[in-house]
């Protein structure tokens, strides 16, 4: 992707006229809270789509007549559907994901416990695929049609073959049962044990990590490769700059901007990667929670979970074109001739 | 030929070649030039000719796949040879390029002034703050309005013409001793070319710079050049001073190259845009895949004879020289002579 | 009208041949795809293969190492692995296919839409694309699998949904791209109708970029099902499924390591397979997607 396949907001007349970027960040945003209410609507319909009395759907095992009756009551079932709507919206803006049929407990509390299992789950295996994939792009690129770019293309290529959840029960097999330097299971908090925490951590991160580091290396390589046949790397190769500084400050720099792009786009898959690996590793996560609430008929957690998911998603995409818009000036002053 | 003690960048029989899979391309075949300090040697040919690849290949910048031989001596110091780190101490130092294409030489993710100051910082050794305070100077010295503005903004805020002013200043950032200008106008509007060739004059008047310009415009050679070299099928074919160039081409090719331009009624005007470019002679340029001992310039030449095509005729100066200062030197067996050039 | 027919038709098939011998030179995409045939065979003449029955248990040679007679080993209810990795990729190849062509039947349709008319349908599209791609590929799918219930065919249908997103891209730039180009803007002032145009020019024309999204399709479906045949939201035992084999070697992994080895390693060289196919026909027929 190059940057001229973004669709760039036209400059508005008025406030935003001399901030091309405030009204690029701007336009991103309503595109996003549209996204957002779409999404929103496609979950509750979703539940309310369910064959049968949603009352029984959200009531989970429990089936009395009492519990179904207090449900409805609780939901307000026998409302207009448009005011149902209004009413879940309103609350889960407040916070109120509504009530889990399997443990009794608020969703919002559920989520509350497994987001930083995965949020440091994603973010170790992001810093491993970004320095990694960059890492490998660059050597791949700089070292064209040598021992080393083949090294780099195989493994990627095998990391983009091989399917996470397999490669999760090759490294327990190698490094929890044959040679135990990590544990296969459970999670202990950063906070109570750093070490007993990062153990346990490395594998699944590995596994999630690797997926991507794939993706970021094919991608930097590309990316590498065009900037460093362009005019301004031997612009700065005239000027005397040391290999460093042309790599690094010039054609990776330009790299950046499609890489940054890529890693964007590929969050969605971190996060369906995030589900598997916590089934495999056993760790009270996100993905966890998904997967039990799915098998337990919790549709209450179920809508929260995937509401927040998609929430997160949509939010992250927002950033990653902000951030975008920062690394490449053409975008953030407007006017690229 | 030995090389000239005296001259700031002296080349000596530089060939370079290049392997591919399929075949080898000779893509300049024994060229040899000295340029005294200050002085504007222009080079000139028909695109394919070798005069980029000379001065790519001066400046060190070719790909791995190329294969130089020869000489080429920038003051003291021999470069043929060297590798990226050993150049690298040279290049935007003691000489410095400027390219063809201004809108993509720029990087447009940073900003004027670090793409100038970068090079101080490296060769001068420079703090941020010196970096930038110096750069603002430089953008001043190529004639750009506003400076101290203009040093924070991207290459897309700027016109081509801009844009290849900042080019010179980081060329001549450090004060180099050679700049070579590799077609530096051909890219950029009428107008603003005339402003280009001024910034490159006062630079060679003010800091002494030698420049080797390389073009296909004779208009430009006419303007600023001292001496012109020209080249045809990889190979110099003549050299001169720029007037007696004019004057009295002893080459039939560049003969050839002049008569469009000399010819009454072939002026610029009727060119349209002002532009004289290289009228075009007939037959072919040879391929570049063998290095014939001949005249490669045999097949279109009215000239020729069987010597033509059976021996390669040496680079020399005739022998009723005048001798007054720089050579006058051509590859050819049939060269005009002066009598007859000047008619 | 006429030349402008032929001339697409003959363009197509002298760059066609072409293509193809580019294709033959390409040795890794040529190993890609003997493999892939391979498996595809596999699949398609699986009870032929396999040398036993895949479901019958064996209990007096519960999780037998590989052998003479069990090439592969057996699981822990004593069921030859060979034959249950053949069933098992007979399964992967039909989510495969028939999530592509489930994707490309809504996507391509819905892409040509957009592209060749704009405007509101554009708008319309996109939003939705939008809106499909907000849910990460296996959150669709663990929700399609609740509310559908967990099947081979729901599976099918959660890949094929979420895959739909990425042809109706693909399919709506290439529409973009076609609708300037010379010989179909020519059929356009020919007084071409919408249907001619897009069937008979556009849509032709748009097959090298949807073949290459089709090999990328069907090594993602592969790995799909076998992920959610392992989470238990796909194929349900007994019935042979690499992600079944997977999940339930789970158990086992220490004392019988080649239950989890053989069905994964059968999922990487199906992928790679195809990915490798996939890499050099995309060199080979959409040069500009090889940065990708």
């Amino acid at each position: 992707m190059t940057t001229s396949d973004i669709a760039l907001p036209k400059a508005r007349a008025g406030l935003f006229a001399g901030h091309p970027m405030a009204a690029y960040v701007l336009t991103r945003v309503r595109q996003s809270v549209i996204t957002l209410f779409l999404v929103s609507i496609v979950v509750f319909a979703g539940i309310r789509a369910l064959p049968g009395d949603p009352a029984l759907a959200l009531a989970g095992e429990e089936r009395s007549p009492a519990a179904l009756a207090a449900i409805r009551a609780e939901y307000g079932l026998d409302d207009n559907i448009v005011i149902q709507y209004g009413r879940f919206i309103g609350h889960a803006l407040t916070g109120d994901l509504g009530t889990s049929s399997r443990t009794g407990l608020p969703v919002s509390d559920a989520i509350g416990q497994a987001l930083p299992v995965t949020l440091e789950l994603a973010a170790l295996s992001l810093l491993l695929a970004v320095v990694l994939g960059i890492g490998a792009g660059i050597v791949a690129a700089v070292r064209r049609g040598r021992p080393a770019e083949w090294i780099a293309n195989g493994l990627a290529l095998l990391g983009l073959s091989v399917p996470t959840f397999w490669l999760g029960m090759v490294l327990v097999l190698a490094f929890a049962i044959a040679v135990p330097v990590f544990a296969a299971s459970g999670y202990v908090p950063f906070g109570t044990d750093p070490l007993d925490n990062l153990r346990r951590m490395v594998l699944p991160a590995i596994v999630l990590g690797s997926g991507l580091a794939a993706v970021v290396m094919r991608q930097t390589r590309a990316a590498m490769l065009d900037s460093l046949s362009a005019d301004y790397v031997r612009t700065a190769r005239a000027k005397g700059l040391t290999r460093r500084e042309v790599i690094g400050g010039h054609a990776l720099r330009n790299s950046l901007v499609t890489v940054v792009t890529v890693l964007g786009l590929q969050l969605g898959h971190l996060i369906s990667g995030a589900v598997v690996t916590e089934q495999i590793f056993v760790l009270p996560g996100f993905g966890k929670l998904t997967i039990d609430a799915v098998f337990t008929r919790d549709y209450a957690t179920l809508q929260g979970v995937v509401l927040c998911t998609s929430a997160a998603y949509i939010l992250i995409n927002l950033l990653v074109d902000v951030a975008y818009s920062v690394i490449d000036p053409r975008i953030r002053l407007g006017g690229a001739k | 030929m030995s090389p000239n003690p005296e001259a700031v960048l002296s080349v000596r029989d530089l060939s370079v070649s290049f392997r591919t899979d399929a075949r080898t391309v000779h893509a300049v075949d024994h060229v040899s030039y000295d340029l005294a300090a200050g002085e504007v040697l222009a080079v000139v040919g028909e695109s394919g000719c070798g005069k980029s690849v000379t001065s790519m290949a001066v400046m060190g910048l070719l790909p791995p796949t190329a294969h130089i031989t020869g000489s080429i001596r920038l003051g003291t110091r021999e470069l043929a040879g060297g590798d990226d780190k050993a150049y690298g101490k040279i290049r935007g130092k003691d000489i410095a390029m400027i390219f063809q294409e201004p809108m993509t030489s720029l990087n447009p993710v940073l900003t004027i002034g670090r793409q100038i100051g970068e090079v101080l910082r490296r060769h001068q050794g420079l703090s941020k703050k010196e970096a930038r305070a110096r750069a603002v100077e430089l953008l001043d010295l190529v004639g750009i309005p506003a400076p101290a503005q203009r040093v924070d903004e991207y290459p897309h805020q700027l016109s081509g013409g801009m844009r290849q002013r900042v080019m010179i200043a980081i060329a001549v950032a450090c004060d180099p001793a050679v700049l070579i200008a590799d077609e530096p106008t051909t890219a950029l509007d009428v107008t603003v070319q005339a402003g280009i060739l001024e910034v490159l004059q006062s630079l060679r008047e003010r800091l002494g710079t030698a420049i080797v310009l390389i073009t296909h415009d004779l208009g430009v050679v006419a303007d600023i050049a001292d001496r012109v070299l020209v080249m045809y099928a990889g190979r110099p074919v003549e050299q001169a001073p720029v007037d007696e160039l004019f004057a009295a081409p002893r080459h039939p090719y560049t003969r050839g190259l002049l008569s469009a331009v000399l010819r009454p009624g072939a002026s610029a005007a009727a060119d349209g845009g002002g532009k004289r470019r290289l009228p075009e002679i007939p037959g072919l340029v040879p391929s570049l895949d063998s290095q014939p001992d001949a005249c490669t310039f045999a097949p279109r030449c009215a000239r020729a004879d069987e010597r033509c095509t059976t021996a390669r005729p040496g680079f020399k100066s005739d022998t009723d020289d005048a001798g007054d200062g720089a050579p006058h030197l051509a590859a050819c067996w049939h060269p005009n002579t002066l009598q007859e050039a000047a008619q | 009208m006429t030349t402008a027919l032929s001339l697409t038709a003959v363009r197509s098939r002298a760059a066609g041949s072409a293509k193809l011998r580019a294709l033959r030179k390409n040795r890794l995409a040529m190993t890609g795809g003997v493999i892939a045939g391979v498996f595809v065979l596999a699949a398609l003449l699986a009870p032929l293969v396999a040398p036993y029955d895949p479901a019958q248990p064996d209990f007096g040679n519960v999780l037998a190492a590989p052998d003479w007679s069990h090439w592969l080993g057996t699981d822990d209810l004593g069921r030859d692995q060979l034959s249950r990795v053949v069933f098992g990729a007979r399964a992967s190849m039909q989510v495969g296919v028939l999530a592509v062509i489930l994707a490309f039947v809504v996507g391509v349709p819905l892409g040509l839409l957009a592209g060749y008319y704009g405007k509101v349908a554009d708008s319309v599209v996109s939003r939705v694309t939008d809106t499909m791609l907000a849910f990460p590929f296996l959150v669709l799918a663990v929700g399609l699998a609740a509310v559908l219930g967990p099947s081979l065919t729901n599976a099918t249908i959660a890949i094929g949904i979420s895959q739909i997103p990425a042809v109706i891209r693909i399919t709506r730039a290439e529409t973009l791209r076609l609708k300037h180009v010379d010989y179909v803007a020519a059929a356009v002032a020919n007084g071409g109708g919408d249907g001619t145009v897009l069937f008979r020019h556009i849509l032709p024309n748009a097959t090298s970029a949807l073949v290459v999204q089709a090999t990328v399709g069907i090594p993602a479906a592969i790995i799909g099902e076998a992920l959610l045949s392992f989470l238990g939201l796909g194929v349900q035992p007994p019935e042979p499924s690499l992600g079944v084999m997977l999940s339930s070697a789970q158990a086992f992994l220490a004392p019988a390591p080649w239950m989890a080895v053989f069905p994964g390693l059968a999922v990487v060289a199906a992928t790679l397979a195809f990915n490798l196919l996939g890499d050099g026909l995309r060199d080979v027929l959409d040069p500009r997607g090889a940065t990708r």
